[in-house]
């Protein structure tokens, strides 16, 4: 069982966004507030943790053995959007306080491309061996995931406030602001 | 008119790349080297055209309903056509890519394009589009690969320049930073262009933005 490896990579080692730059176009865009971003951040862990749970599976043992490996992007990329759509359904008819809070969040996601790239991954990972530690893996990129969005928002709150150069303004010094954090989570990867 | 406007907003006023901050996994992950920007430009915008074709040919057919995974799954076959040809005939693009040739699926340039433009247009319009878009995405990744490549590894397109290396511009946190810097200097320059376009007042006349734009390279 490799399951601190496995926490410690995913989350600050290799984290998704700031190290393997997966899940950008969500960083930038949903990291105006703390609020937000804390809800876009538990509904892309919720949606890992499912993918891990169906993707593994089937490219093992089902495209793997019939030798349809080669379809793995199509596959994945219909899984997750399903998904998605069902879980959508789900949250509004059981738990619709749930869904009022989370489900804006959830049409972004299909298109977010740290879904399809923790899918990818598990696939890829060496400390990765069966479905327990596909799932474990999945958790801890979306906690990595929601860590480093949630701390991009902290930060963008106060940059809001600098007297900055037009050209510097938006995009521009938010990118600055991720250089510093990903020089800091890339310490972690030199222990 | 209207082609030199699709040709207009792909390289310069829509920039998908520097104007509009899409596709940005991708542009940060493999911005590392020049060639290797060059070759995911090409990837991005042998998709983009062909998943604009075949969209603005099904505009009429696929109904609205379901469109978004309609656009995704064409978008993925031609994914997958690109990944079976550089694993097979570009064996080191394949390796570089890793797991951001799958991602291609993903990358908002080409589903912003299916469904801002492809799906409302005629097929020729829709192909230009792709094809100007996709060029617009490749010089903005040259661009940024080449100050990466030449600040971090002293080398450009891999032919050595130098032994002077900086470190930081190869690293992660030097994606960001380098992004930052070009897309602010883009703001800037482009701001300038279009200010003193409007002072001239010679609005028909496109001719000398290109010209500067191109000098700015």
């Amino acid at each position: 069982m490799n399951i601190l490896p496995i926490i410690l990579a995913a989350v600050l080692s290799n984290n998704f966004v700031l190290i393997q730059f997966l899940g950008i176009c969500p960083f930038l865009g949903v990291s105006q507030k703390v609020d937000s971003a804390l809800g876009m951040g538990i509904a892309v862990t919720f949606v890992m943790v499912l993918t891990c749970l169906v993707t593994y599976p089937i490219y093992n043992y089902v495209l793997v053995p019939l030798g349809l490996a080669y379809l793995e992007i199509i596959v994945f990329i219909f899984v997750i959007a399903s998904l998605v759509q069902i879980l959508e359904m789900v949250l509004k008819k059981f738990i619709p306080a749930l869904y009022s809070s989370m489900g804006i969040y959830l049409p972004l996601i299909t298109t977010n491309c740290a879904i399809l790239g923790v899918a990818e991954l598990v696939l890829t990972e060496t400390l990765v061996t069966g479905l327990f530690e596909a799932v474990l893996y999945g958790l801890f990129a979306g906690v990595g995931f929601t860590l480093a969005i949630v701390l991009l928002a902290g930060l963008r709150e106060k940059l809001d406030k600098l007297p900055l150069a037009k050209c510097l303004k938006g995009f521009p010094a938010t990118m600055i602001a991720s250089c510093f954090m990903a020089m800091a989570f890339y310490a972690f990867s030199l222990i | 008119m209207k082609i030199r406007d699709i040709m207009m907003d792909g390289l310069f006023r829509q920039n998908p790349t520097l104007k509009l901050v899409l596709g940005v996994c991708s542009t940060l992950a493999l911005t590392t080297s020049a060639f290797d920007s060059f070759g995911m430009g090409i990837a991005v915008t042998f998709v983009l055209v062909c998943s604009n074709v075949i969209v603005s040919l099904l505009r009429n057919v696929i109904p609205d309903k379901v469109r978004i995974p309609a656009f995704v799954l064409v978008i993925a076959t031609f994914v997958t056509i690109v990944q079976l040809f550089l694993r097979k005939y570009v064996n080191a693009l394949y390796a570089s890519f890793g797991v951001f040739l799958p991602l291609i699926v993903v990358n908002c340039i080409i589903l912003g394009r299916a469904e801002g433009f492809a799906s409302k247009n005629k097929v020729g319009f829709a192909a230009l589009d792709g094809l100007f878009m996709g060029l617009g995405y490749t010089w903005a990744m040259v661009l940024i690969g080449g100050i990466r490549e030449i600040l971090g590894y002293g080398t450009f397109f891999g032919i050595k320049l130098w032994d002077f290396t900086i470190d930081f511009f190869a690293s992660q946190a030097g994606a960001f930073f380098t992004y930052g810097i070009v897309i602010a200097l883009f703001v800037l320059v482009w701001n300038a262009i279009e200010r003193s376009q409007k002072l001239k007042k010679a609005s028909a006349n496109d001719a000398p933005v290109v010209e500067e734009q191109k000098e700015e390279n």
